[in-house]
């Protein structure tokens, strides 16, 4: 039997309409809106995980912060999603950019334990080195529209 | 018979009866059209045949019995069309029917008794009925298989189709076997006969008195149940199509008068369901009924039927492709159509209409046209337009009041939407029920009550619409106001009720609008438009009445337009108005023709004698006009030539008594339109026309240049050689040239003096003439002249006309070009580049000359045949090169070449050119000037790359395309460079993973850079095509 889902029933949101932008900052928010839920069918921009407020850039610093909210409290998955986040960041972007992701405040039981986990250079190169997990990674990432 | 055929005949027996499973059913099928031709051909007799089958048919053994049976069977079928004697169809058929209880051999039974019985005339009535009884007793349809079973459907159905007196004397009997064989079938095919069984059946027991009556229930009851037909597996596995279904349940539904009692209440009963689908299909089944069952039987059933279309109607969603309401409506139109009165009584009392008419008033914001009102509207044009009693009850209940209404709201600021939407509706309603009975017999409309208060109303209406059309500041009032009047406009002449001074008013208030109210674009259009409509009516109808008021309101006054000078209105809208009302018909095209030949020729003198700008505009306008709308049209008209040749010799006749003096850039763009206009006029024409224009346009070339031999930098020189060279590029290839050597030498001295359009004339001249020493002549001449870039560019365009045609000459001109770019590395570097482009000339399609709509002589595949003469030449010569602007020269030509020749050619050639082009990609990519070049070869290697047969080609060199779109990633140049060769390495990452992957990192580091590009739409290809190359990694996994 598979194992059971973490968050069997998630709130599903309508997609935002999406303008043509010319401020390069803007472009990001497209690049990971679309990455699918490790569990579920839906996109991050879908389940509200993350949101066109919570993405911070700055080109002229090359700096970048994403603040993403799991679904519910004590999801097993935000590491993964985190994952998929750099990820995705760092093949979408030029290198010269820094990325900081973070659990948003009070939304995750442990909070500090998922953050350290995320921004450390070191384990997040270890994570990819796991077959396993950049398979998960790569699924997440496959492109869902066109 | 022969023993040899008998030995035969008994080995094929053999075969198709041996059940073991030696014999595959192929080899079954073949002895048994074996054994078919030997009867056909009358090799053997059937009465032989059956001796010979003898055991085989009676043995005890079930299986072998059901074989024997089946052959003799099928054998029937497939000799169907040999005639047999009486007698031997009498004992076969008698042997057929008995058969029918030997529940272990029924296959066989069944097949010989339906083929017997197919012959029909063959049969006796007594044989039939023997069929028929053995039939009943023997037979419990559905207890058997589905094959066996649509077999005995399709005897049944023979039986009523055949042999109906047979089937009336069994009476009761028949009817309840077919009860009782069709309850309860499942099978899609099964289902399409017995709906088809109950529909034959009902014809045969017309009136109500019979045997049928009393099973209708119960034949009812079943044929219901499948009501509506619906798929719970949506991909059946055979091919009985839903809708076919459907509709022979439709038939069998319909196909009794006796069904009315059951029908009707089902149908409402699924009409008031929540499914759309069943809303349909209910809708679809009741109309067919109507129709059908009559309004007699349908009068009891009134009520409830308009109450539940209400609802439909007015629950169902408003738009174009809704399905319930478009069948709500045609059935609307059915109850209407079929009873004299009843129903339409039911609409004009009914409480909701009326309520609705009565508030109209309230419907004061227009731009939310308020579903309930439209719902109404949409009620009652159907029932207006469907009879004409109906239309008279509908004008005689309502339309009064709603022109009082629409009167009285009209003194107001905007008149009221509800009233205007509404009158204009009806009355495009009673148009439509005029024009459908027009098309088939003329009813004298004029007595009937609607046209009495039509005419009452007629001016009150008027008055209202244009008084919304002119006075209103909202469109939608003013559109629906045009819509009105032009509906008025548009009764046919001879319907009384909209008078001949009603119709010239509307005429006069359109045109006033046409002529002052320019300024709103959206009125002007949709006035303009209905101003064609009405003319393209009245053109069609052939109104004689109608079409002197058109003539002199209309088409008069907008031919006037364009030469008064003092209006306000836009040059362009007045030219725009004159041609569209042109289109109408021929008459007025050509006397807008006259008036546009007229303001051409002025406007052309006055911007030839001052220069002056606006008269410069206009006539760009009106050539532009002339080019774009009238010669067009009159390629569809026939013997119009005409036209065209007055034109382009009018243009002549101006040229020779002008005296020309401005010389402007303006007036440069002036000289390409006419140019452009004369060689379109002169194309249009027929082969004695264009000689004739030809001769007219020589002559005065050749007075010209007597007179002035020495100075040709004259304005006026310059336009007389250039539609000189518009006409020769126009010719056709068959017209007669009386001078071909002096033309020849007029357009040398020409192309030497810098004329680029006598270098497209020199090209057309010979693709279109045969010229033999004259070709030898020029090109010796203009070869002398190699430092000369003109000379050279008319050699190119010389090379182009000779490739097209497929003239062997041309062989010497790409000879030439090639030498002059492998051997002369000392010249000019602008002229060699200029050599390398006329590969670009001869291989690239062109407007301006040599093309189909100017007649050109064009070879197929002529293309493919400069790529293979090039191809191997400039090859070796890259490779042999030194000099590196020599070799820069050789890759601009063989890019032009590539770029232009069809890409199955080169495909086919993928092997040894994907090298070169890459080698060229690198140098080219050097000169900013060659971006153009290099973002072609760009898009022919995105070709090779997406195509299945250039994939080897690409694998094999893979590493060098790879390093080279690596390069172009970065091109500063042109962003669609760096665009496509993004996307051709995302289609890389799509090659055989080995090839592939050892290049991973160096892609993904060069994107990297890519990521940051200026472009946005370059650092999306760049993200996508990074997150390609970056899963390859991961795809190893799965392998």
């Amino acid at each position: 039997m598979a194992p059971a889902l973490i968050n069997a029933n998630p709130v599903v949101y309508e997609k935002k309409e999406r303008p043509a932008r010319s401020r390069p900052g803007d472009a990001f928010s497209h690049h990971i809106r679309d990455i699918k839920d490790p569990e579920h069918p839906y996109s991050l921009e879908e389940l509200k995980v993350i949101t066109e407020d919570a993405i911070e850039v700055d080109d002229k610093r090359s700096y970048v912060r994403v603040t993403f909210t799991p679904t519910v409290e004590h999801c097993s998955m935000a590491t993964v999603i985190g994952l998929c986040l750099r990820v995705k960041l760092m093949r979408s972007l030029p290198s010269r950019f820094k990325v900081d992701i973070k659990v948003a405040p009070g939304t995750h039981a442990t909070e500090d334990a998922v953050n350290k986990q995320l921004n450390d250079k070191e384990r997040v190169a270890a994570a990819l080195e796991n077959p396993n997990l950049v398979d998960m990674v790569d699924e997440c990432l496959t492109p869902s529209y066109e | 018979m022969g023993d040899s055929t008998t030995i035969n005949c008994v080995k094929h027996i053999e075969t198709y009866v041996d059940s073991s499973s030696s014999k595959s059913p192929a080899q079954q099928d073949e002895s048994l059209d074996a054994i078919a031709k030997l009867l056909m051909n009358d090799m053997i007799t059937l009465e032989s045949l059956v001796r010979e089958l003898g055991m085989y048919l009676t043995t005890t053994d079930h299986i072998i019995r059901a074989r024997g049976i089946l052959l003799l069977a099928e054998l029937l079928t497939r000799i169907s069309s040999k005639p047999l004697e009486t007698a031997t169809i009498h004992s076969l058929i008698g042997f057929f029917a008995e058969r029918l209880s030997d529940w272990r051999a029924l296959r066989g039974a069944l097949v010989g008794c339906l083929a017997l019985m197919r012959r029909k005339g063959d049969i006796s009535n007594t044989d039939a009925s023997a069929v028929a009884q053995s039939f009943m007793q023997n037979l419990q349809v559905q207890s058997l298989g589905q094959h066996d079973r649509k077999l005995c459907f399709e005897i049944l159905e023979c039986l009523i189709d055949c042999y109906p007196d047979t089937v009336l004397t069994m009476g009761d009997d028949f009817v309840y076997v077919i009860c009782e064989a069709i309850d309860g079938e499942k099978d899609p095919q099964c289902l399409l006969l017995t709906f088809h069984l109950v529909e034959i059946l009902a014809q045969l027991y017309p009136d109500s008195s019979t045997s049928l009556a009393s099973y209708a229930e119960d034949l009812f009851n079943i044929l219901g149940s499948y009501f509506p037909i619906h798929f719970t597996h949506p991909k059946g596995e055979d091919d009985v199509k839903r809708e076919e279904l459907s509709r022979a349940l439709m038939l069998a539904f319909a196909s009794t008068p006796l069904f009315e009692p059951f029908a009707i209440p089902l149908l409402l009963e699924k009409l008031s369901s929540s499914l759309p689908s069943s809303k349909v299909e209910s809708l679809k089944y009741l109309s067919h009924c109507t129709i059908k069952y009559g309004a007699k039987i349908m009068l009891q059933h009134f009520q409830p039927l308009w109450s539940s279309l209400k609802d439909a109607i007015f629950t169902s969603e408003q738009s174009d492709s809704n399905k319930i309401l478009s069948e709500a409506l045609v059935l609307l139109q059915n109850l209407i159509h079929q009873d004299n009165g009843e129903f339409v009584n039911l609409i004009i009392k009914d409480a909701d209409v009326n309520m609705t008419l009565k508030s109209l008033s309230n419907y004061k914001i227009h731009d939310d046209i308020k579903h309930r009102l439209k719902t109404i509207v949409q009620i009652l044009y159907v029932s207006t337009s469907s009879s004409i009693a109906s239309c008279n009850a509908i004008f005689q209940s309502f339309f009064s009041e709603l022109v009082n209404g629409l009167e009285k709201n009209s003194l107001s600021e905007n008149p009221n939407f509800g009233y205007l939407y509404i009158c204009g509706e009806l009355l495009a309603a009673c148009r439509n029920l005029v024009m459908k009975n027009d098309e088939t017999f003329s009813i004298n409309y004029n007595n009937e009550t609607w046209c009495d208060i039509l005419q009452r109303f007629c001016s009150s209406l008027t008055f209202s619409f244009v008084k919304s059309m002119k006075e209103s500041n909202e469109d939608v009032y003013s559109q629906l106001g045009v819509k009105g009047l032009k509906i008025l406009a548009l009764f046919p002449g001879n319907f009384s009720p909209v008078s001949k001074s009603t119709f010239e008013d509307i005429l006069g208030e359109f045109i006033s609008i046409i002529i002052l109210n320019f300024k709103n674009t959206s009125l002007w259009g949709c006035v303009l438009n209905a101003l064609i409509e009405i003319g393209s009516f009245i053109e069609k109808s052939h109104d004689h009445e109608k079409m002197p008021s058109f003539d002199v309101i209309v088409v008069k006054k907008t031919v006037d337009l364009l030469s008064l000078d003092n209006l306000t209105m836009p040059f362009s809208l007045k030219v725009k108005l004159v041609s569209e009302i042109g289109m109408i018909n021929l008459k007025y095209m050509m006397k807008i023709v006259e008036e546009l030949n007229k303001a051409i020729v002025t406007s052309l003198q006055k911007s030839w004698s001052d220069g002056n700008s606006k008269s410069i505009e206009h006539a760009m306008i009106l050539l532009e006009c002339y080019d774009e709308k009238i010669l067009p049209w009159f390629q569809n008209v026939k013997d119009s030539d005409d036209v065209a040749v007055n034109f382009a010799l009018k243009i002549w006749d101006q040229i020779e008594d002008s005296t020309l003096v401005c010389d402007t850039l303006v007036e440069k763009k002036l000289l390409e339109t006419t140019m452009n206009t004369m060689k379109h006029a002169v194309a249009n024409c027929s082969e004695e026309s264009q000689s004739k224009i030809l001769d007219k346009a020589f002559n005065i070339l050749s007075l010209t240049f007597q007179v002035n031999e020495s100075n040709l930098v004259k304005p006026k020189d310059e336009w007389i050689i250039s539609l000189f060279d518009s006409v020769i590029i126009a010719l056709h290839p068959k017209t007669n040239i009386k001078n071909p050597k002096k033309i020849l030498e007029f357009l040398m001295r020409s192309l030497i003096n810098g004329h680029t359009s006598s270098a497209h004339a020199l090209g057309s001249l010979f693709n279109k003439i045969e010229l033999k020493e004259e070709i030898d002549i020029a090109f010796s001449h203009l070869t002398s002249f190699e430092n000369d870039g003109f000379a050279l560019g008319g050699l190119a365009w010389m090379g182009k006309g000779l490739l097209m045609r497929g003239h062997e000459k041309v062989k010497d001109v790409i000879k030439f070009f090639l030498n002059f770019l492998i051997l002369d590395s000392q010249k000019d570097e602008e002229l060699i580049r200029g050599v390398a482009d006329s590969f670009g000339i001869m291989m690239s399609d062109s407007d301006v000359c040599l093309n189909k709509r100017l007649h050109a002589v064009i070879r197929p595949l002529y293309k493919q045949r400069l790529f293979s003469i090039v191809m191997p030449v400039l090859q070796s010569a890259i490779v042999k090169s030194e000099s590196p602007i020599t070799r820069s020269m050789l890759h601009r030509a063989l890019a032009h070449v590539i770029s232009n020749t069809p890409l199955t050619a080169v495909l086919g050639e993928a092997k040894k050119i994907i090298p070169l082009m890459l080698d060229g990609l690198t140098i080219l990519s050097e000169d900013v000037q060659n971006r153009d070049i290099v973002y072609n070869l760009l898009l022919v290697l995105s070709g090779i790359l997406t195509d299945k047969k250039g994939q080897e080609a690409i694998v094999e060199n893979a590493y060098i395309i790879i390093r080279c779109l690596n390069k172009l990633v970065v091109y500063t140049h042109m962003m669609l460079v760096r665009e496509t060769a993004i996307q051709c390495l995302t289609a890389m990452s799509d090659m055989p993973y080995s090839r592939v992957y050892p290049f991973r990192q160096e892609v993904v580091q060069t994107l990297s850079k890519a990521l940051d590009d200026p472009k946005r739409s370059v650092r999306q290809e760049a993200v996508k095509c990074r997150q390609a190359w970056a899963s390859i990694s991961s795809r190893s996994l799965h392998i």
